[in-house]
Protein backbone atom coordinates (compact mmCIF):
# COMPACT_ATOMS: atom_id res chain seq x y z
CA UNK A 1 0.00 0.00 0.00
CA UNK A 2 2.72 2.40 1.00
CA UNK A 3 4.60 1.70 -2.20
CA UNK A 4 1.57 2.62 -4.29
CA UNK A 5 0.90 5.74 -2.28
CA UNK A 6 4.49 6.85 -2.53
CA UNK A 7 4.45 6.28 -6.23
CA UNK A 8 1.33 8.39 -6.54
CA UNK A 9 3.17 11.12 -4.73
CA UNK A 10 6.22 10.54 -6.89
CA UNK A 11 4.26 10.73 -10.13
CA UNK A 12 2.56 13.90 -8.94
CA UNK A 13 5.96 15.41 -8.14
CA UNK A 14 7.39 14.37 -11.50
CA UNK A 15 4.46 15.90 -13.37
CA UNK A 16 4.73 19.11 -11.35
CA UNK A 17 8.48 19.46 -11.96
CA UNK A 18 8.51 18.27 -15.56
CA UNK A 19 5.71 20.59 -16.65
CA UNK A 20 7.46 23.63 -15.18
CA UNK A 21 10.89 22.69 -16.50
CA UNK A 22 9.51 21.99 -19.98
CA UNK A 23 7.63 25.28 -19.92
CA UNK A 24 10.89 27.05 -19.10
CA UNK A 25 12.96 25.19 -21.69
CA UNK A 26 10.46 25.60 -24.52
CA UNK A 27 9.22 29.08 -23.57
CA UNK A 28 10.50 30.91 -26.70
CA UNK A 29 8.72 28.45 -29.00
CA UNK A 30 5.37 28.13 -27.27
CA UNK A 31 3.85 31.30 -28.65
CA UNK A 32 3.96 33.40 -25.49
CA UNK A 33 4.10 37.16 -25.91
CA UNK A 34 7.41 38.98 -25.93
CA UNK A 35 8.33 39.38 -22.25
CA UNK A 36 10.18 42.63 -23.02
CA UNK A 37 7.40 44.24 -25.03
CA UNK A 38 6.00 47.27 -23.21
CA UNK A 39 2.48 48.39 -24.09
CA UNK A 40 2.03 51.60 -22.14
CA UNK A 41 -1.72 51.85 -22.70
CA UNK A 42 -2.13 48.33 -21.30
CA UNK A 43 -0.43 48.94 -17.94
CA UNK A 44 -1.49 47.10 -14.77
CA UNK A 45 -4.40 45.25 -16.34
CA UNK A 46 -6.15 42.51 -14.39
CA UNK A 47 -6.21 39.06 -15.98
CA UNK A 48 -8.16 39.14 -19.25
CA UNK A 49 -8.42 37.18 -22.48
CA UNK A 50 -5.45 38.97 -24.09
CA UNK A 51 -3.20 38.77 -21.04
CA UNK A 52 -4.18 35.65 -19.13
CA UNK A 53 -2.39 36.78 -15.95
CA UNK A 54 -2.71 40.52 -16.57
CA UNK A 55 0.07 43.02 -17.25
CA UNK A 56 2.70 44.68 -15.06
CA UNK A 57 3.48 48.35 -14.40
CA UNK A 58 5.17 48.69 -17.81
CA UNK A 59 2.37 46.94 -19.70
CA UNK A 60 4.32 43.71 -20.17
CA UNK A 61 2.48 40.39 -20.23
CA UNK A 62 2.78 38.80 -16.77
CA UNK A 63 2.40 35.24 -18.06
CA UNK A 64 5.27 35.69 -20.52
CA UNK A 65 7.39 37.34 -17.80
CA UNK A 66 6.73 34.41 -15.46
CA UNK A 67 7.50 31.69 -18.01
CA UNK A 68 10.72 33.44 -18.99
CA UNK A 69 11.35 34.11 -15.30
CA UNK A 70 11.37 30.33 -14.83
CA UNK A 71 14.25 30.22 -17.30
CA UNK A 72 16.23 32.82 -15.35
CA UNK A 73 15.52 31.12 -12.05
CA UNK A 74 16.35 27.61 -13.25
CA UNK A 75 19.46 28.88 -15.02
CA UNK A 76 20.98 30.41 -11.88
CA UNK A 77 19.87 27.79 -9.39
CA UNK A 78 20.52 24.83 -11.69
CA UNK A 79 23.99 26.04 -12.57
CA UNK A 80 24.71 26.67 -8.89
CA UNK A 81 23.59 23.21 -7.78
CA UNK A 82 25.48 21.48 -10.62
CA UNK A 83 28.70 23.35 -9.86
CA UNK A 84 28.52 22.87 -6.10
CA UNK A 85 27.69 19.19 -6.56
CA UNK A 86 30.75 18.80 -8.75
CA UNK A 87 33.16 20.65 -6.45
CA UNK A 88 31.62 19.90 -3.04
CA UNK A 89 30.75 16.32 -3.94
CA UNK A 90 34.27 15.63 -5.21
CA UNK A 91 35.77 17.08 -2.04
CA UNK A 92 33.42 15.02 0.13
CA UNK A 93 34.13 11.75 -1.67
CA UNK A 94 37.89 12.28 -1.76
CA UNK A 95 37.92 13.24 1.93
CA UNK A 96 36.19 9.99 2.78
CA UNK A 97 38.45 8.01 0.46
CA UNK A 98 41.83 9.41 1.47
CA UNK A 99 41.03 10.30 5.11
CA UNK A 100 44.00 11.56 7.10
CA UNK A 101 45.30 15.09 6.75
CA UNK A 102 43.51 15.71 3.45
CA UNK A 103 40.17 14.95 5.09
CA UNK A 104 40.97 17.06 8.12
CA UNK A 105 41.99 20.11 6.13
CA UNK A 106 39.13 19.93 3.64
CA UNK A 107 36.52 19.41 6.31
CA UNK A 108 37.90 22.25 8.41
CA UNK A 109 37.61 24.55 5.40
CA UNK A 110 34.06 23.34 4.87
CA UNK A 111 33.26 23.99 8.55
CA UNK A 112 34.44 27.55 8.09
CA UNK A 113 32.30 28.17 5.00
CA UNK A 114 29.42 26.43 6.75
CA UNK A 115 29.71 28.84 9.67
CA UNK A 116 28.21 31.69 7.63
CA UNK A 117 24.44 32.10 7.46
CA UNK A 118 23.62 31.12 3.85
CA UNK A 119 22.02 34.35 2.69
CA UNK A 120 24.74 36.42 4.31
CA UNK A 121 27.56 34.52 2.59
CA UNK A 122 25.74 34.72 -0.73
CA UNK A 123 25.34 38.48 -0.29
CA UNK A 124 29.01 38.86 0.66
CA UNK A 125 30.06 36.94 -2.46
CA UNK A 126 27.86 39.17 -4.61
CA UNK A 127 29.37 42.23 -2.94
CA UNK A 128 32.66 41.00 -4.39
CA UNK A 129 31.67 39.89 -7.88
CA UNK A 130 28.77 42.24 -8.52
CA UNK A 131 25.05 41.60 -9.02
CA UNK A 132 23.89 39.62 -12.06
CA UNK A 133 22.35 36.26 -12.97
CA UNK A 134 25.86 34.82 -13.04
CA UNK A 135 26.73 36.50 -9.75
CA UNK A 136 23.74 34.86 -8.09
CA UNK A 137 24.68 31.48 -9.57
CA UNK A 138 28.29 31.73 -8.34
CA UNK A 139 27.22 32.95 -4.91
CA UNK A 140 24.76 30.09 -4.42
CA UNK A 141 27.32 27.60 -5.73
CA UNK A 142 29.92 28.71 -3.18
CA UNK A 143 27.39 28.56 -0.37
CA UNK A 144 26.33 25.02 -1.34
CA UNK A 145 29.83 23.54 -1.73
CA UNK A 146 30.24 22.74 1.99
CA UNK A 147 26.72 21.36 2.15
CA UNK A 148 27.35 18.86 -0.66
CA UNK A 149 30.78 17.99 0.74
CA UNK A 150 29.24 17.09 4.10
CA UNK A 151 26.25 15.31 2.60
CA UNK A 152 28.40 13.03 0.44
CA UNK A 153 31.27 12.46 2.86
CA UNK A 154 29.13 10.54 5.36
CA UNK A 155 27.74 7.90 2.99
CA UNK A 156 31.12 7.69 1.21
CA UNK A 157 32.81 6.80 4.50
CA UNK A 158 30.39 3.90 4.92
CA UNK A 159 30.97 2.73 1.35
CA UNK A 160 34.76 2.98 1.70
CA UNK A 161 34.56 0.61 4.66
CA UNK A 162 32.43 -1.89 2.76
CA UNK A 163 33.75 -5.28 1.77
CA UNK A 164 33.44 -4.72 -1.95
CA UNK A 165 35.66 -1.64 -1.81
CA UNK A 166 38.14 -3.46 0.41
CA UNK A 167 38.25 -6.40 -1.99
CA UNK A 168 38.59 -4.07 -4.98
CA UNK A 169 41.59 -2.55 -3.23
CA UNK A 170 42.92 -6.00 -2.42
CA UNK A 171 42.96 -7.06 -6.07
CA UNK A 172 44.82 -3.87 -6.89
CA UNK A 173 42.16 -1.61 -8.41
CA UNK A 174 43.36 1.97 -8.83
CA UNK A 175 41.91 4.94 -6.96
CA UNK A 176 40.07 6.25 -10.01
CA UNK A 177 38.48 2.90 -10.74
CA UNK A 178 37.29 2.50 -7.15
CA UNK A 179 35.89 6.02 -6.95
CA UNK A 180 34.09 5.94 -10.29
CA UNK A 181 33.02 2.30 -10.45
CA UNK A 182 32.37 1.43 -6.83
CA UNK A 183 31.74 4.53 -4.77
CA UNK A 184 29.94 6.86 -7.19
CA UNK A 185 27.21 4.44 -8.34
CA UNK A 186 26.34 3.73 -4.73
CA UNK A 187 25.94 7.41 -4.04
CA UNK A 188 23.51 7.90 -6.94
CA UNK A 189 20.35 7.91 -4.84
CA UNK A 190 21.78 10.30 -2.24
CA UNK A 191 22.95 12.63 -5.00
CA UNK A 192 19.60 12.53 -6.78
CA UNK A 193 17.61 13.22 -3.63
CA UNK A 194 19.85 15.93 -2.22
CA UNK A 195 20.26 17.73 -5.55
CA UNK A 196 16.52 17.95 -5.88
CA UNK A 197 16.06 19.22 -2.31
CA UNK A 198 18.90 21.72 -2.63
CA UNK A 199 17.62 22.91 -5.99
CA UNK A 200 14.32 23.64 -4.28
CA UNK A 201 16.15 25.74 -1.68
CA UNK A 202 18.40 27.36 -4.31
CA UNK A 203 15.33 28.57 -6.19
CA UNK A 204 14.24 30.41 -3.05
CA UNK A 205 17.71 31.87 -2.46
CA UNK A 206 17.89 33.03 -6.08
CA UNK A 207 14.45 34.62 -5.77
CA UNK A 208 15.49 36.37 -2.56
CA UNK A 209 18.70 37.65 -4.12
CA UNK A 210 16.97 39.05 -7.19
CA UNK A 211 14.26 40.48 -4.95
CA UNK A 212 17.02 42.40 -3.16
CA UNK A 213 18.41 43.60 -6.50
CA UNK A 214 21.46 41.33 -6.17
CA UNK A 215 20.53 38.81 -8.86
CA UNK A 216 19.16 39.26 -12.37
CA UNK A 217 18.99 42.93 -13.34
CA UNK A 218 16.10 44.68 -15.11
CA UNK A 219 14.76 44.26 -17.72
CA UNK A 220 15.58 40.52 -17.54
CA UNK A 221 12.41 38.60 -16.64
CA UNK A 222 12.96 37.30 -13.12
CA UNK A 223 10.49 36.04 -10.54
CA UNK A 224 12.20 37.71 -7.58
CA UNK A 225 12.59 40.97 -9.46
CA UNK A 226 8.92 40.89 -10.48
CA UNK A 227 8.01 40.67 -6.79
CA UNK A 228 10.11 43.66 -5.82
CA UNK A 229 8.77 45.73 -8.74
CA UNK A 230 5.22 44.56 -8.18
CA UNK A 231 5.29 45.46 -4.52
CA UNK A 232 5.41 49.18 -5.35
CA UNK A 233 2.10 48.93 -7.17
CA UNK A 234 0.33 46.49 -4.87
CA UNK A 235 -2.79 48.50 -4.22
CA UNK A 236 -3.16 49.44 -7.88
CA UNK A 237 -2.56 45.96 -9.23
CA UNK A 238 -1.54 43.05 -7.02
CA UNK A 239 -1.45 40.52 -9.88
CA UNK A 240 2.22 40.60 -10.95
CA UNK A 241 3.39 40.17 -7.33
CA UNK A 242 0.78 37.53 -6.51
CA UNK A 243 1.38 35.38 -9.58
CA UNK A 244 5.18 35.64 -9.43
CA UNK A 245 5.06 34.51 -5.82
CA UNK A 246 2.93 31.51 -6.74
CA UNK A 247 5.38 30.70 -9.54
CA UNK A 248 8.33 30.65 -7.10
CA UNK A 249 6.30 28.57 -4.66
CA UNK A 250 5.25 25.97 -7.26
CA UNK A 251 8.76 25.65 -8.67
CA UNK A 252 10.42 25.25 -5.28
CA UNK A 253 7.59 23.05 -3.99
CA UNK A 254 7.87 20.72 -6.98
CA UNK A 255 11.58 20.02 -6.50
CA UNK A 256 11.21 19.60 -2.76
CA UNK A 257 8.36 17.14 -3.16
CA UNK A 258 10.31 15.32 -5.87
CA UNK A 259 13.36 14.91 -3.63
CA UNK A 260 11.17 13.74 -0.78
CA UNK A 261 9.22 11.24 -2.88
CA UNK A 262 12.34 9.86 -4.57
CA UNK A 263 13.93 9.31 -1.18
CA UNK A 264 10.94 7.35 0.04
CA UNK A 265 10.77 5.26 -3.07
CA UNK A 266 14.45 4.45 -3.37
CA UNK A 267 15.24 3.95 0.24
CA UNK A 268 12.67 4.30 3.01
CA UNK A 269 15.44 3.96 5.57
CA UNK A 270 16.88 7.28 4.50
CA UNK A 271 13.67 8.89 5.59
CA UNK A 272 14.42 11.84 7.73
CA UNK A 273 13.13 15.33 7.77
CA UNK A 274 13.99 17.96 5.27
CA UNK A 275 16.31 20.74 6.22
CA UNK A 276 16.52 24.29 5.16
CA UNK A 277 18.58 27.20 6.08
CA UNK B 1 30.72 17.20 29.38
CA UNK B 2 34.21 16.69 30.61
CA UNK B 3 36.51 19.68 30.72
CA UNK B 4 38.55 18.06 27.98
CA UNK B 5 35.53 17.90 25.69
CA UNK B 6 34.76 21.49 26.56
CA UNK B 7 38.23 22.67 25.60
CA UNK B 8 38.10 20.71 22.35
CA UNK B 9 34.86 22.43 21.45
CA UNK B 10 36.36 25.77 22.41
CA UNK B 11 39.36 25.10 20.18
CA UNK B 12 37.04 24.19 17.28
CA UNK B 13 35.16 27.40 17.87
CA UNK B 14 38.32 29.49 17.77
CA UNK B 15 39.55 27.82 14.58
CA UNK B 16 36.23 28.42 12.85
CA UNK B 17 36.11 32.04 13.97
CA UNK B 18 39.69 32.53 12.78
CA UNK B 19 38.78 31.11 9.35
CA UNK B 20 35.64 33.23 9.19
CA UNK B 21 37.66 36.35 9.99
CA UNK B 22 40.13 35.58 7.18
CA UNK B 23 37.32 35.18 4.64
CA UNK B 24 35.68 38.41 5.78
CA UNK B 25 39.05 40.17 5.72
CA UNK B 26 39.54 39.02 2.12
CA UNK B 27 36.18 40.43 0.89
CA UNK B 28 37.60 43.88 0.23
CA UNK B 29 40.79 42.45 -1.30
CA UNK B 30 39.06 40.07 -3.69
CA UNK B 31 37.07 42.75 -5.46
CA UNK B 32 38.26 42.77 -9.07
CA UNK B 33 40.03 45.99 -9.92
CA UNK B 34 40.97 48.60 -7.39
CA UNK B 35 38.45 48.40 -4.55
CA UNK B 36 39.49 51.81 -3.32
CA UNK B 37 38.86 53.42 -6.70
CA UNK B 38 35.46 51.70 -6.82
CA UNK B 39 34.63 53.00 -3.36
CA UNK B 40 35.64 56.53 -4.25
CA UNK B 41 34.05 56.34 -7.67
CA UNK B 42 30.60 55.78 -6.22
CA UNK B 43 30.38 59.29 -4.83
CA UNK B 44 33.23 61.57 -5.84
CA UNK B 45 35.70 62.15 -8.58
CA UNK B 46 38.85 60.10 -8.30
CA UNK B 47 42.08 61.91 -7.67
CA UNK B 48 45.43 60.28 -7.06
CA UNK B 49 45.74 62.10 -3.76
CA UNK B 50 42.30 60.99 -2.62
CA UNK B 51 43.08 57.44 -3.67
CA UNK B 52 46.35 57.32 -1.74
CA UNK B 53 44.74 58.94 1.25
CA UNK B 54 41.88 56.45 1.45
CA UNK B 55 44.28 53.59 0.87
CA UNK B 56 46.40 54.72 3.77
CA UNK B 57 43.33 55.23 5.93
CA UNK B 58 42.21 51.67 5.22
CA UNK B 59 45.77 50.42 5.66
CA UNK B 60 45.71 48.91 2.18
CA UNK B 61 49.23 50.14 1.42
CA UNK B 62 50.78 47.65 3.84
CA UNK B 63 51.62 43.93 3.42
CA UNK B 64 48.64 41.56 3.76
CA UNK B 65 49.69 39.96 7.03
CA UNK B 66 50.24 43.34 8.67
CA UNK B 67 46.85 44.44 7.34
CA UNK B 68 45.13 41.38 8.77
CA UNK B 69 46.88 41.72 12.10
CA UNK B 70 45.78 45.34 12.44
CA UNK B 71 42.28 44.65 11.26
CA UNK B 72 41.61 41.66 13.52
CA UNK B 73 43.37 43.30 16.47
CA UNK B 74 41.07 46.28 16.17
CA UNK B 75 38.02 44.15 15.41
CA UNK B 76 38.21 42.15 18.63
CA UNK B 77 38.12 45.39 20.58
CA UNK B 78 35.08 46.47 18.57
CA UNK B 79 36.98 48.97 16.43
CA UNK B 80 36.03 48.48 12.79
CA UNK B 81 37.20 51.89 11.70
CA UNK B 82 35.01 54.68 10.45
CA UNK B 83 32.26 54.50 7.91
CA UNK B 84 33.65 55.97 4.70
CA UNK B 85 30.78 58.28 3.96
CA UNK B 86 29.29 59.28 7.29
CA UNK B 87 32.57 59.32 9.20
CA UNK B 88 30.83 57.69 12.18
CA UNK B 89 32.52 54.68 13.76
CA UNK B 90 31.32 51.51 12.01
CA UNK B 91 30.64 49.87 15.35
CA UNK B 92 28.14 52.54 16.35
CA UNK B 93 26.31 52.10 13.03
CA UNK B 94 26.05 48.42 13.84
CA UNK B 95 24.96 49.10 17.41
CA UNK B 96 22.27 51.47 16.16
CA UNK B 97 20.87 48.89 13.73
CA UNK B 98 21.32 45.82 15.88
CA UNK B 99 18.18 45.84 18.04
CA UNK B 100 15.52 45.47 15.35
CA UNK B 101 17.33 42.40 13.97
CA UNK B 102 17.80 40.88 17.41
CA UNK B 103 14.16 41.45 18.29
CA UNK B 104 12.97 40.05 14.95
CA UNK B 105 15.12 36.93 15.23
CA UNK B 106 14.27 36.35 18.87
CA UNK B 107 10.51 36.71 18.41
CA UNK B 108 10.56 34.51 15.30
CA UNK B 109 12.50 31.83 17.21
CA UNK B 110 10.03 32.00 20.08
CA UNK B 111 7.06 31.73 17.73
CA UNK B 112 8.54 29.08 15.42
CA UNK B 113 10.13 26.88 18.06
CA UNK B 114 7.38 27.44 20.64
CA UNK B 115 4.48 26.49 18.40
CA UNK B 116 6.31 23.62 16.73
CA UNK B 117 6.43 21.52 19.92
CA UNK B 118 2.66 21.25 20.50
CA UNK B 119 1.97 21.00 16.75
CA UNK B 120 4.61 18.30 16.27
CA UNK B 121 3.36 16.33 19.28
CA UNK B 122 -0.19 16.59 18.01
CA UNK B 123 0.86 15.38 14.57
CA UNK B 124 2.78 12.45 16.06
CA UNK B 125 -0.22 11.30 18.06
CA UNK B 126 -2.76 11.59 15.26
CA UNK B 127 -0.88 9.81 12.61
CA UNK B 128 -2.71 7.90 9.96
CA UNK B 129 -2.42 7.44 6.26
CA UNK B 130 -4.50 10.45 5.26
CA UNK B 131 -3.00 12.83 7.77
CA UNK B 132 0.52 11.74 6.89
CA UNK B 133 0.26 13.00 3.32
CA UNK B 134 -1.45 16.20 4.46
CA UNK B 135 1.23 16.83 7.07
CA UNK B 136 3.94 16.30 4.52
CA UNK B 137 2.31 18.61 1.96
CA UNK B 138 1.86 21.37 4.52
CA UNK B 139 5.40 20.99 5.80
CA UNK B 140 6.87 21.20 2.30
CA UNK B 141 4.62 24.13 1.42
CA UNK B 142 5.75 25.88 4.61
CA UNK B 143 9.37 25.29 3.68
CA UNK B 144 9.08 26.43 0.09
CA UNK B 145 6.79 29.44 0.45
CA UNK B 146 8.96 32.53 -0.15
CA UNK B 147 8.79 34.40 3.15
CA UNK B 148 9.20 37.79 1.51
CA UNK B 149 6.24 37.05 -0.71
CA UNK B 150 4.21 36.11 2.34
CA UNK B 151 5.25 39.46 3.82
CA UNK B 152 4.22 41.39 0.72
CA UNK B 153 0.87 39.64 0.45
CA UNK B 154 0.16 40.22 4.14
CA UNK B 155 0.97 43.94 3.76
CA UNK B 156 -1.43 44.07 0.83
CA UNK B 157 -4.22 42.30 2.70
CA UNK B 158 -3.88 44.47 5.81
CA UNK B 159 -3.72 47.65 3.72
CA UNK B 160 -6.83 46.59 1.86
CA UNK B 161 -8.99 45.36 4.72
CA UNK B 162 -7.63 47.26 7.73
CA UNK B 163 -6.68 50.58 6.18
CA UNK B 164 -4.78 52.94 8.45
CA UNK B 165 -2.96 50.18 10.35
CA UNK B 166 0.72 51.03 10.67
CA UNK B 167 2.81 47.98 9.85
CA UNK B 168 5.97 49.28 8.19
CA UNK B 169 9.06 50.67 9.89
CA UNK B 170 10.26 50.17 13.43
CA UNK B 171 9.43 51.79 16.75
CA UNK B 172 11.87 50.96 19.59
CA UNK B 173 10.30 48.83 22.33
CA UNK B 174 11.45 51.29 24.99
CA UNK B 175 9.59 54.10 23.24
CA UNK B 176 6.24 52.46 22.68
CA UNK B 177 5.99 48.74 23.47
CA UNK B 178 2.53 48.28 21.95
CA UNK B 179 3.36 50.06 18.71
CA UNK B 180 6.62 48.09 18.58
CA UNK B 181 4.90 44.72 18.90
CA UNK B 182 2.10 45.68 16.54
CA UNK B 183 4.61 46.42 13.78
CA UNK B 184 6.53 43.23 14.54
CA UNK B 185 3.54 40.90 14.08
CA UNK B 186 3.61 40.52 10.29
CA UNK B 187 7.40 40.33 9.82
CA UNK B 188 7.76 37.83 12.65
CA UNK B 189 5.04 35.56 11.22
CA UNK B 190 6.55 35.73 7.73
CA UNK B 191 9.99 34.90 9.09
CA UNK B 192 8.86 32.16 11.47
CA UNK B 193 6.63 30.14 9.14
CA UNK B 194 9.32 28.12 7.31
CA UNK B 195 11.02 27.46 10.65
CA UNK B 196 7.71 26.36 12.16
CA UNK B 197 7.09 23.97 9.26
CA UNK B 198 10.59 22.53 9.52
CA UNK B 199 10.60 22.13 13.30
CA UNK B 200 7.09 20.69 13.66
CA UNK B 201 7.96 18.04 11.15
CA UNK B 202 11.18 17.31 12.99
CA UNK B 203 9.40 17.06 16.36
CA UNK B 204 6.82 14.77 14.79
CA UNK B 205 9.35 12.30 13.41
CA UNK B 206 11.54 12.46 16.53
CA UNK B 207 8.47 11.79 18.68
CA UNK B 208 7.46 8.83 16.52
CA UNK B 209 10.99 7.48 16.87
CA UNK B 210 11.01 8.02 20.61
CA UNK B 211 7.58 6.47 21.11
CA UNK B 212 8.87 3.25 19.52
CA UNK B 213 11.71 2.85 21.98
CA UNK B 214 11.97 0.22 24.70
CA UNK B 215 11.88 2.72 27.55
CA UNK B 216 8.41 3.81 26.43
CA UNK B 217 7.22 0.23 26.62
CA UNK B 218 8.75 -0.04 30.07
CA UNK B 219 7.05 3.18 31.15
CA UNK B 220 3.75 1.86 29.83
CA UNK B 221 4.27 -1.45 31.61
CA UNK B 222 4.88 0.40 34.84
CA UNK B 223 1.52 2.02 34.36
CA UNK B 224 2.61 5.55 33.55
CA UNK B 225 -0.16 7.71 32.14
CA UNK B 226 -0.32 8.66 28.48
CA UNK B 227 0.39 12.31 29.22
CA UNK B 228 3.41 11.43 31.33
CA UNK B 229 4.76 9.09 28.67
CA UNK B 230 4.39 11.63 25.87
CA UNK B 231 5.67 14.70 27.65
CA UNK B 232 8.12 13.33 30.18
CA UNK B 233 9.71 10.38 28.39
CA UNK B 234 9.27 10.82 24.65
CA UNK B 235 9.44 14.60 24.35
CA UNK B 236 12.60 14.88 26.38
CA UNK B 237 14.38 12.59 23.94
CA UNK B 238 12.81 14.24 20.93
CA UNK B 239 14.12 17.59 22.12
CA UNK B 240 17.73 16.66 21.43
CA UNK B 241 17.63 16.87 17.61
CA UNK B 242 15.16 19.73 18.03
CA UNK B 243 17.62 21.93 19.89
CA UNK B 244 20.34 21.53 17.26
CA UNK B 245 17.83 22.48 14.61
CA UNK B 246 16.80 25.58 16.51
CA UNK B 247 20.48 26.56 16.66
CA UNK B 248 20.98 25.98 12.96
CA UNK B 249 17.77 27.88 12.25
CA UNK B 250 19.25 31.07 13.69
CA UNK B 251 21.39 31.18 10.57
CA UNK B 252 18.32 30.92 8.43
CA UNK B 253 16.58 33.59 10.51
CA UNK B 254 19.51 36.01 10.32
CA UNK B 255 19.63 35.53 6.55
CA UNK B 256 15.86 35.68 6.22
CA UNK B 257 15.72 38.85 8.29
CA UNK B 258 17.85 40.61 5.65
CA UNK B 259 15.03 40.09 3.16
CA UNK B 260 12.16 40.63 5.60
CA UNK B 261 13.68 43.90 6.87
CA UNK B 262 13.72 45.09 3.29
CA UNK B 263 10.04 44.18 2.82
CA UNK B 264 8.86 45.86 6.02
CA UNK B 265 11.31 48.79 5.97
CA UNK B 266 12.84 47.77 9.31
CA UNK B 267 16.17 49.51 9.96
CA UNK B 268 18.15 46.43 11.05
CA UNK B 269 21.48 44.85 10.20
CA UNK B 270 20.10 43.48 6.93
CA UNK B 271 19.21 46.94 5.67
CA UNK B 272 22.57 48.17 6.91
CA UNK B 273 24.53 45.59 4.94
CA UNK B 274 22.43 46.05 1.78
CA UNK B 275 22.83 49.82 2.00
CA UNK B 276 26.54 49.39 2.53
CA UNK B 277 26.81 47.20 -0.59
CA UNK B 278 24.83 49.72 -2.63
CA UNK B 279 27.14 52.58 -1.64
CA UNK B 280 30.24 50.36 -1.77
CA UNK B 281 31.07 50.99 1.84
CA UNK B 282 33.11 47.79 2.13
CA UNK B 283 34.44 48.22 5.69
CA UNK B 284 30.83 48.40 6.85
CA UNK B 285 29.95 45.30 4.78
CA UNK B 286 32.87 43.43 6.37
CA UNK B 287 31.99 44.48 9.90
CA UNK B 288 28.30 43.56 9.54
CA UNK B 289 29.05 40.17 7.99
CA UNK B 290 31.60 39.44 10.71
CA UNK B 291 29.28 40.44 13.55
CA UNK B 292 26.30 38.46 12.21
CA UNK B 293 28.37 35.35 11.49
CA UNK B 294 30.07 35.47 14.87
CA UNK B 295 26.66 35.71 16.52
CA UNK B 296 25.50 32.66 14.57
CA UNK B 297 28.61 30.65 15.45
CA UNK B 298 28.32 31.57 19.13
CA UNK B 299 24.64 30.61 19.26
CA UNK B 300 25.52 27.18 17.92
CA UNK B 301 28.37 26.85 20.40
CA UNK B 302 25.98 27.57 23.23
CA UNK B 303 23.48 25.08 21.77
CA UNK B 304 26.25 22.50 21.81
CA UNK B 305 26.82 23.17 25.50
CA UNK B 306 23.07 23.04 26.18
CA UNK B 307 23.08 19.48 24.91
CA UNK B 308 25.12 18.39 27.83
CA UNK B 309 22.48 19.72 30.20
CA UNK B 310 19.60 17.98 28.43
CA UNK B 311 21.40 14.77 27.61
CA UNK B 312 23.24 13.28 30.60
CA UNK B 313 24.86 10.70 28.29
CA UNK B 314 26.97 13.51 26.82
CA UNK B 315 27.64 15.15 30.17
CA UNK B 316 29.15 12.01 31.60
CA UNK B 317 30.67 10.91 28.33
CA UNK B 318 28.93 7.56 28.78
CA UNK B 319 27.88 7.24 25.15
CA UNK B 320 31.10 8.50 23.68
CA UNK B 321 31.23 12.01 22.36
CA UNK B 322 28.03 12.52 20.42
CA UNK B 323 28.57 15.49 18.22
Amino acid sequence: MRFVRNNKLLSFAIVLVASQVLLALLAPWLGFQDPYNQVMVQRMKSPNTLNLLGTDHLGRDVLARIVHGYRTSLFSSGLAVAFSLLVGGTLGILSAYYRGWFDRIVMRLMDILFAFPIMLLAIAVIAIIGPSQWGAAIAIAIVYIPIFARLLRGPSLVICESEYVLSAKAIGAGDGRIVFLHILPNLASVILVQSSLLLSAAILVEASLSFLGLGAQPPVPSLGLALSEGRNFLLLSPWPAVFSGFAILFLSFGFNLLGDAVRDTLDPRLRSHNTIN
Amino acid sequence: MTSRQFFNRLLDLLIVLFGVSIIVFLIIRLIPGDAVAIMLGANTEITDVGLAELKARLGLDQPMIVQYWHWIGNAVTGDFGESIWTGRPVISEIAANMWPTIELTLLATLLGAGLSVPIGCFMAQTRGSASEVTVRMFAIAGLTIPSFWLGIVSIFLVAKFLPGTSMLGYVPFTEDPIENLQRMILPVIALALPMLANLSRLIRSAMLDALNQDYIRTAKAKGAGRRRIVYKHALRNALIPFITSVGVSTGYLLGGSIVIEQVFAIPGLGRLVLGAIAERNYPLVQATVLVMTTAFVLVNFIVDLLYAIIDPRIRTGAHGAAT
